[in-house]
């Protein structure tokens, strides 16, 4: 086993990008993810690769866009007010179908808001993010060590089916150290043969486009790119399972909530309390099918969340609404502590689910 | 013996411009200089928003459709994806370059980022139906000036080269225009040296080309050429406004 270096979640992300291929980042300056942008400019320039400071974020997700178009990896990284800029450059980037990794470590909203952290930009990334039909991959991480296996894992799953994947961070996860193990599991990357890299006068030439102006042939389109969307609800689905064997109460957490919410399960397990957590790693595709599983045994859900209730609605949208689901939650940039979640906890097993 | 055909980089497909647009004639100048340089091969070129949103399917070199305004931003994301190889030249309007995505514009001319610009100032909004353009003359009735643009109400036009000969970044600047044979020759010539140097890894090189759009300036395209020669050239001047390599800054030899 490789030794594990102690590292910040930002840096973890950006190493992990170089040791996934990519070699082009392209980003603007944001708290609390500044670190990524700074780690790239070190290293990038070592190692034949391209760090660029653009002029904004839109300038940055559409360099992206480029990189992109030519077939290799690229990414770009942004906080909560600077992923809704490129949200522009991910609609394009969805109707182009072509591959990317955007990093959103968030902070608290909406407007400027602040530069703690926070979960609420879940209904933009799970949602679309922009105009139009379409979806991001979405990987919420827990630690430091998930930072980098989930943007390596982002690449490729963003490569396999031509879309953006998003890791959809907080500022916890970008500023917390802890030790991590940089063997990652990188796959081959796919051969792309509708890259713009210059026809060579050998073939006809290449397109990168999302615009379609016969409505049967956009319809077409994305019924297509929603088949693909259900392979990968089929088959891309992650999740973790927390002393869920016997849990009469299911908490829902991802991110640094989940990591709060294990504290609190263990408490109230010393005091008798059968609780358990689904953490949701893929927030899209959502892990519906465990949800809808536990509820053969399942009282109560609580949502633990950094907002004011975002996830909580795919959690009923899973179960569908067959028991009560209660919200946990602080926002504008505070955390919920274990002893709120364990006050959750209890009432939800005073009340047995009868609420 | 052949003495004039369709150049090699445009595709052979009959374009949708309207009668007297002089898109058809600037996207021939621009496949004539890939074919002429030999680069169709290795070139990537990004179209707009605008009237030549569907100039993608006009040249035969691998093509990008951009945001609006974006282009800039994406030529420079293709070029340093391969900056030895690739060709890169955006294909823009003047409210796409000069309004949306003056901020690309701007930045990847103070970057000499190593791509090859083509302007199309025709001074209005053409895909939309004819709104008013950042480089609508003063006093120019559009659709949404339509008691002639007052300045007073919503400023002045952008004189794009001369605005960015101002930055140390770019390379080159010229400003042409195609209104008549020996503009289109010269025309030729400006964006053939924007390509040039590009091949010749000197920078960022803008060729604005003062166009005319006949359906929505109300005219003939016989009138709306006599329109460019009387009222957009004497506001917009032809010439050099930057040549680093030749020493020229600011229009000196217009």
């Amino acid at each position: 086993m490789a030794d594990k270096v102690l590292m910040k979640g930002n840096e973890a992300i950006a190493e992990a990008a170089i040791i996934a291929g990519c070699r082009h980042y392209f980003g603007y300056p944001i708290t609390p993810q500044t670190e990524i942008a700074a780690y790239m400019a070190k290293r990038m320039p070592k190692i034949g690769g391209c760090f660029l400071q653009a002029e904004s974020e839109i300038a940055a997700i559409n360099m992206v866009y480029g990189v992109a178009s030519c077939g290799l990896r690229v990414m770009t990284s942004s906080s909560s007010p600077g992923i809704s800029l490129k949200g522009e450059g991910l609609s394009y980037l969805a109707g182009a179908d072509l591959p990317s990794l955007v990093v959103n470590v968030q902070r608290g909203g909406p407007g400027l808001g602040g530069i703690q952290p926070s979960q609420s930009d879940y209904f933009q990334a799970t949602k679309g993010g922009a105009h139009g039909d379409f979806h991001m991959i979405v990987l919420a991480p827990a630690s430091v060590q998930e930072m980098a296996d989930l943007t390596v894992h982002g690449f490729d799953l963003a490569d396999k089916y031509r879309m953006t994947s998003m890791i959809l961070a907080d500022g916890t996860m970008g500023q917390m150290m802890e030790p991590v193990s940089l063997d990652l599991n990188v796959k081959p990357m796919p051969e792309k043969p509708w890259a713009t890299t210059g026809t060579k006068l050998e073939r006809f030439h290449n397109i990168t486009n999302s615009l379609s102006l016969v409505p049967e042939e956009l319809e077409e389109l994305n019924f297509k790119r929603y088949q693909r969307y259900a392979e990968i609800e089929k088959n891309e689905v992650m999740y973790e399972e927390y002393m869920m064997e016997d849990a009469e109460i299911c908490i829902a957490a991802f991110g640094i909530a989940s990591r709060v919410a294990k504290n609190a399960i263990v408490e109230a397990r010393a005091q008798g309390i059968k609780v358990g957590l689904i953490r949701p790693i893929t927030l899209w595709p959502f892990p519906k099918a465990p949800f809808l599983k536990a509820t053969e045994k399942v009282h109560t859900f609580i949502s633990v969340e950094l907002s004011m209730g975002q996830m909580i609605e795919d959690v009923r949208l899973a179960t569908e609404c067959r028991r009560p689901v209660t919200l946990v939650n602080r926002a504008g940039g505070m955390i919920p502590s274990p002893e709120q979640i364990l006050e959750a906890i209890k009432n939800a097993h005073k009340n047995g689910g009868a609420n | 013996m052949v003495v004039f055909d369709k150049p090699h980089a445009l595709a052979d497909l009959p374009m949708h411009y309207c009668p007297g647009c002089t898109h058809g004639i600037i996207h021939r100048l621009v496949a004539e200089c890939l074919d002429e340089l030999g680069i169709e091969g290795q070139t990537i070129g990004i179209a707009p928003v605008g009237c030549s949103v569907l100039a993608y399917n006009y040249f035969n070199c691998d093509m990008i459709e951009a945001a609006h305004g974006r282009a800039p931003a994406i030529a420079t994301g293709v070029k340093r994806a391969d900056p030895d190889n690739h060709i890169v030249f955006t294909y823009q309007g003047d409210g796409d370059l000069a309004s949306i995505g003056m901020a690309e514009t701007v930045h990847a001319a103070a970057r000499n980022e190593n791509i090859t610009v083509i302007f199309v100032n025709n001074a209005i909004y053409g895909m939309t139906g004819g709104q008013m353009a950042p480089t609508s003359l003063p006093g120019q009735v559009t659709q949404t000036s339509p008691y002639g643009r007052d300045t007073n109400h919503c400023g002045f036009p952008i004189k794009v080269c001369e605005m960015l000969s101002e930055l140390d970044g770019p390379e080159y600047l010229e400003r042409v225009a195609v209104n008549n044979v020996k503009n289109v020759k010269a025309a030729k010539k400006a964006i053939k040296k924007a390509f040039e140097n590009q091949i010749n890894k000197k920078g960022f090189s803008l060729i604005e080309v003062v166009s005319s759009c006949p359906t929505n300036w109300g005219m003939t395209p016989q009138k709306a050429l006599e329109w460019v020669e009387e009222k957009m050239i004497p506001y917009y001047p032809l010439g050099v406004y930057k040549d680093r390599t030749a020493g020229i800054v600011k229009g000196a030899d217009k």
